[in-house]
């Protein structure tokens, strides 16, 4: 009993002190953000004066408004399609089982281990040829291909799991494919769907290599790769610095807590079906 | 199925198809390009920088991969069997937290904890250790682990919550019949729970081996590859030698062995498991 006591204990310990680093160096952003504007305050000393209105400066110049909008836009313009031709194409290879189905289906698996890296450059000048530099569409269209391997996986995954008896069903009362697909098939799909619309959308809040390649105008960015632009510019004011990345990591952590069990239990499966 | 395979063919499929043939140029993005062969790729092979930023990638899966997963059986095995309920499910949500929030971010602030005026060092000094503070992310010597350790720190979490999902589905008997054997907990340890997470153990490795050799934002954010070419990994290296140095060709052809290197390094692990693990 002694013995399980103690590893109990020495477990717990341990436990708190993994969530101590982990919380650590947001702790030291926010005590940071709340010095004077300018100095370069010393561990996580509190201030004697709390300059809150930093929080209100960075927002300013950091023209927060715009890029929150921005980012929005760019949500708005790859996860909707993203979601609707994964799940088209997941249907297909996963339920309809169409000819060549596991050929196409090899050839995004490839796409899921591809490093971002890896196609930068020609995505580069193929945006450029499209005249779409420094647009949002810069982002969101390459985005869209870049999700179709995960997402077409996720969906296919889905569709596998489904009784086939269930569209035998329905086409034995006349329906078109169409219909089925709409009708039945796409309300049943709802919770992979949403699992699939969360993680989509923070993986496009988080882009940053296209966002800096492909954007010049931090406005046009992401809130991440308007991030990298807000250090280049204000690096060496650290408080205010401090106070802008708090300011744009907070929408991911209200995501993120709003949405925890769905969260984690949607990256549990994308994993695991793996 | 189509509008899926027209977009990931138009940005993903085309572009890998033309990054394997800017590899075989010399190009600087102006002026025609230059048939070359296989001139950039002797390149990525001797040059000792960029052969650096291969090396860098390989230390780092050290810190991406194998303590995040080795740390993450030990914490999982920690919230499985002995500590309370309500400690692992705040422990569990807060370690997942770093996978949330903007690689960015991260590396803002683990740039600003490990400076010289930052946390670590306050501690250090605080504890007697006053001689080994540093700029961490700025010691030729301590750089490239630094950016490790932030990498670490971002998934550890998601190692975590994974092999504790993999843990909850080993069946209880298994381990009331060791327990009757006479099997201790390391002996349990070993012959139920490992062999029973095999399928999450090679989750976790594919998944940080692949952030490990394709880090990019948190090294742009905390060192840009610095002090001299202390962190410099192919990603960023990738970027610098396109965009700035204008080396389409040479970038390329690092972007083709960074490719060749994922496949490479997952494929191992995804056969090994898949072989005993599904038929």
């Amino acid at each position: 009993m002694i013995i399980a006591r103690r590893s109990s204990w020495s477990g717990g310990a341990l436990l708190v002190f993994l969530m101590a680093v982990t919380l650590l160096p947001f702790m030291s952003l926010f005590t940071t953000a709340l010095h004077e504007s300018g100095t370069y305050p010393r561990g996580l000393d509190w201030p004697s004066h709390p300059h809150w209105h930093n929080f209100i400066e960075a927002f300013h110049v950091a023209n927060m408004g715009v890029i929150f909008k921005s980012s929005v836009l760019i949500v708005i313009g790859v996860v909707p399609v993203s979601i609707l031709i994964a799940t088209m194409a997941g249907f297909g290879l996963g339920h309809l089982r169409v000819r060549g189905g596991r050929v196409v289906f090899l050839l995004f698996l490839l796409g899921l281990t591809l490093p971002f890296e890896g196609v930068i450059v020609p995505l580069y000048y193929e945006i450029r040829g499209f005249g779409l530099l420094n647009t949002r569409w810069a982002i969101i269209l390459p985005l869209i291909g870049l999700f179709m391997p995960f997402g077409v996986y996720w969906m296919r995954a889905h569709f596998l799991n489904l009784p086939q008896e269930l569209s035998e069903a329905a086409r034995v009362d006349g329906a078109t494919t169409w219909q089925l697909f709409w009708r039945i098939h796409i309300p049943l799909a709802r919770p992979a769907v949403t699992s699939l619309g969360i993680l989509l959308t923070v993986w496009t809040w988080n882009q940053f290599l296209l966002a800096i390649v492909l954007v010049d105008d931090p406005t046009k960015r992401t809130m991440a790769g308007a991030l990298g632009a807000f250090q280049g510019q204000w690096g060496t004011n650290i408080p205010l610095l401090s106070a802008g990345s708090l300011l744009i990591l907070t929408p991911t952590l209200v995501v993120f807590l709003v949405f925890q069990r769905h969260f984690v239990a949607a990256l549990l499966q994308g994993s695991l079906k793996g | 199925m189509l509008p899926a395979l027209t977009a990931y063919a138009l940005f993903v499929l085309w572009p890998i198809v033309k990054t394997i043939k800017y590899a075989f140029y010399s190009w600087d993005g102006i002026l025609p390009a230059k048939w070359v062969g296989l001139a950039n790729f002797k390149t990525v092979f001797t040059d000792h920088q960029l052969l650096g930023t291969l090396g860098h990638s390989l230390e780092l899966i050290i810190f991406f991969s194998i303590i995040p997963v080795t740390l993450g059986l030990a914490v999982a095995t920690v919230m499985n069997r002995v500590a309370s309920r309500r400690i692992s499910s705040t422990a569990r949500a807060v370690l997942f937290l770093p996978q949330v929030v903007p690689l960015v971010a991260a590396g803002i602030a683990w740039s600003w904890v490990l400076s010289s005026s930052g946390v670590v060092n306050e501690v250090l000094k605080a504890i007697g250790l006053g001689g080994v503070t540093r700029p961490w992310l700025g010691d030729f010597g301590t750089a490239l682990p630094a950016v490790g350790l932030i990498g670490a720190w971002v998934l550890l979490g998601l190692c975590t919550v994974l092999l504790l999902a993999g843990m909850s589905k080993i069946d209880r008997a298994l381990y009331e019949a060791a327990q009757l054997d006479g099997a201790g907990p390391v002996r349990e340890f070993l012959s139920i729970t490992l062999p029973g997470l095999r399928n999450e153990i090679a989750v976790c490795v594919t998944v940080t081996v692949i952030a490990a050799l394709s880090a990019f934002d948190i090294v742009y954010i905390s060192t840009r590859g610095g002090p001299g070419y202390a962190t410099t990994v192919p990603g960023l290296e990738i970027y610098q030698l396109a965009f700035f140095n204008r080396q389409v060709g040479l970038a390329s052809a690092l972007a083709v062995v960074l490719m060749v290197i994922v496949i490479l390094a997952i494929l191992p692990i995804q056969l090994l498991t898949r072989k005993d693990g599904d038929s």
